[in-house]
């Protein structure tokens, strides 16, 4: 009995096996025939459906138009880029099996994600072990790349993944330092939505802000999903409290800042890059004049060297709109082009092409389209730019950039 | 501040929405014993009926005081029609078959509709944004309401009050009453019991899609996924009234609702408990509810002990 099942499993195993390198040998004739260039994949890894995917779409878009550039411009000789783009719904068991369906394919050489920092901690190790190069443009958890105990003793955990945005101990502290300093508020309500970003976002903030001597005025979470702030909101609005500071993303905080506006509290909302999105402001309407974000680098459209970069955007038809991240992800794209030019050459893909071109990255040194791109040795961006944005007459406007060192 | 009232009010209008969606679920249950799980569904379709109706059918820039009632009409005729629907084609053919079946069935197409609107909608991906009324918010005392919650309260109680009408005094409920009582013997005394069947999904549904108008005149959008939650919760408030009984949805809804709210504002202020409070914890705290109620009081709060069923 159990060596039949045994018989039957390996010859099911064997004829799938085939029949999948029969369709692969197949598409690779396919391809020589139709042109001499080498394919090699650049995978994409974001919520493109679903909570988030506003964003996550801005990401897809950017590595997109990176590629183009690469093909248009023959970046690397021999070689034809390709964009596939998987949809991880931001739900962290979908980002590990999108890992693992581009760790298998041989073709794919670098990925650009994800967008969510809980994502990111269940895809970094499939891509160590494949050695596979991934850059984030919008994580922002600091232990990502300086281990657990990132507070007293940093220590990289994956010497395979990289990102182009700044992390948390930096947004938490520099929102904390404007809000104590600039807009001289004293006491704050902390919210946040117990995710990896939103309560670590949180528990900075607090933290920067109690050390410049403001006051913590009550605290409370919420979940993902929730609509009805009500409750919380008169809460809020019982503390006293001339700030709430939101750790999340905007799906919540477009609902609460409207419900806590409506609920008579006449306070801002300040959060982080979750939160920095047109949807955040098309939502919550008027409601959210006032409100505030900080995030990574400096505004897209303010900076010269994007300019052609957002002008290809608006041009090329993508859904959605380039958003917070779609020049790093543009930068972080080309990282990996680059380092792929070091390595492959005339369209020959050495055998242990993925390791070198993890090395290539780590030593990687350009000016992109959003800032100077390089990284430290935990995989942090050097470019330690931030902005504060403001809604004003419906819009989000840069108030403020600066460095933060904590 | 003195909190109470507000939060009382809170509880009230989102009880109030509970419940209205809670009659569809009670009384498809009191007549064929079927909890139909899509029904959160139909209270989304309810609210993309509405929208529709105000982005595309309505001209640009129309007074929300012609809009509102001509969503309503919108948004409840999808939603009935997708209820009867649902009843004719995924219910009807497996009535006397084993009560897991229609149960299945219902899993299956509230993840079918699910997808559909989330797939062929346009822009539903991502929140939708509900047209706003234009006035409002008001603050009385130290109470403040906002526009949307004044729709649900005044909406939830003309719809219980009309329910009730119907089904005491019209010949059609007390058609409803009978099937409800032994659908067999009814059937034996002449009533269509089909014909009552579909009137009660009808009913639900409209109700449902009146607090999908309630759910984003207060939220501001309607999204794919927000009849799972909400379903959830006003079948528990169908429960936690007594499963079958209309005026035990209504009063469940409004419980459950008090109850979430009175959890998030006061139980972390409790010495030691404040690890279980706030509003991450709301939902735990209404199912703990749920579980106390149906220990003691397997009937739900104003059900009838019912004898079990040969």
């Amino acid at each position: 009995m159990r060596q039949r099942s045994l018989v039957i499993l390996t010859s099911v195993l064997t004829t799938g096996a085939l029949t999948l390198t029969a369709c692969g040998s197949r598409d690779d004739s396919g391809d020589s025939k139709s042109s001499k260039k080498t394919e090699i994949i650049i995978g994409v890894d974001a919520p493109l459906t679903g909570q988030n995917s506003a964003t996550g779409l801005g990401i897809q878009g950017g590595v997109q138009i990176a590629v183009d550039d690469a093909n248009k411009n023959n970046t690397v000789p021999g070689v034809k880029f390709k964009v596939v783009a998987l949809d991880d719904k931001a739900i962290p068991a979908s980002g590990q099996q999108n890992a693992t369906q581009l760790v298998q394919n041989d073709k794919v050489l670098g990925v650009v994600g994800p967008l969510n920092s809980g994502v990111a901690t269940q895809m970094q190790q499939v891509f160590a072990t494949a050695n596979l190069v991934e850059i984030s443009p919008s994580n922002t958890a600091p232990e990502l790349t300086q281990g657990k105990n990132w507070q007293t003793s940093k220590s990289r955990p994956f010497k395979t993944y990289f990102r182009t945005a700044t992390t948390d101990a930096l947004q938490g502290g520099f929102a904390a330092d404007y809000a104590y300093n600039t807009l001289k508020k004293r006491k704050v309500f902390v919210v946040d939505d117990k995710q990896t970003y939103g309560a670590g976002l949180a528990k900075l903030f607090k933290a920067g802000f109690t050390k410049a001597g403001g006051k913590v005025a009550g605290e409370d979470h919420v979940n993902t999903g929730d609509t009805d702030f009500s409750a919380l909101v008169t809460k809020i609005k019982n503390s006293k409290a001339d700030l709430v500071y939101y750790g999340g993303q905007y799906d919540e905080s477009e609902k609460l800042t409207k419900q806590l506006k409506d609920g008579g509290a006449k306070i801002p909302l300040f959060g982080g890059d979750g939160m920095f999105t047109p949807t955040y402001i098309e939502t919550a309407g008027k409601t959210s004049e006032g409100d505030l974000v900080t995030s990574v680098g400096q505004p897209v459209d303010s900076l010269p060297s994007a300019a052609e970069f957002i002008k290809k955007y608006k041009a090329s038809g993508l859904k959605g709109d380039y958003g917070t991240y779609g020049g790093y992800s543009y930068d972080a794209a080309t990282a990996i082009i680059k380092a792929i030019g070091n390595v492959v050459k005339d369209g020959k893909v050495p055998s242990d092409a993925r390791a070198k071109i993890v090395d290539e990255v780590q030593k990687t040194k350009f000016d992109g389209i959003a800032g100077p791109v390089s990284f430290d040795e935990y995989g942090d961006t050097t470019n330690k730019q931030l902005t504060v944005y403001q809604v004003v007459d419906g819009k989000w406007k840069a108030v403020k950039s600066g460095t933060f060192n904590g | 501040m003195n909190t109470l009232p507000q939060q009382l009010a809170n509880g009230l209008f989102l009880g109030s929405m509970y419940g209205l969606i809670a009659i569809g679920y009670t009384m498809v249950y009191g007549i064929v014993q079927l909890i139909n799980f899509a029904h959160g569904e139909i209270f989304m379709t309810g609210g993309f009926g509405a929208l529709t109706v105000y982005l595309y059918v309505l001209p640009d820039g129309t007074s929300m005081w012609i809009a509102l009632p001509a969503m309503l009409i919108g948004g409840g005729i999808v939603a009935v029609l997708i209820a009867v629907g649902a009843e004719r084609f995924a219910y009807r053919p497996l009535r006397g078959a084993p009560r897991l079946a229609p149960l299945i069935t219902a899993i299956g197409l509230s993840l079918a509709l699910q997808q559909i609107v989330f797939n062929a909608y346009p822009d539903a991906k991502t929140d939708r944004n509900f047209p706003q009324l234009p006035f409002g918010p008001w603050h009385i005392g130290s109470i403040s309401v906002q526009s949307g919650s004044v729709f649900v309260i005044i909406a939830a109680p003309i719809c219980m009050a009309a329910l009730a009408f119907f089904v005491r005094l019209s010949r059609t409920g007390r058609a409803m009453q009978a099937t409800a009582q032994d659908p067999d013997t009814a059937q034996l005394m002449g009533i269509d019991t089909n014909r009552i069947i579909v009137i009660a999904f009808a009913i639900g549904g409209f109700f449902a899609a009146v607090a999908a108008v309630a759910y984003g005149l207060r939220y501001g959008t309607v999204k794919y996924d927000m009849g799972f939650q909400m379903g959830l919760k006003a079948f528990t408030a169908a429960v936690l009234g007594g499963i079958g009984n209309i005026y035990g949805a209504m009063i469940g809804g409004l419980v459950l609702g008090l109850a979430e709210t009175m959890a998030t504002s006061y139980i972390d202020g409790i010495p030691g408990m404040q690890q279980l409070g706030g509003g991450g914890w709301s939902s735990v705290w209404a199912f703990v509810l749920l579980i106390l109620v149906l220990l003691f009081r397997p009937q739900g709060l104003v059900g009838e002990r019912v004898a079990d069923r040969a």
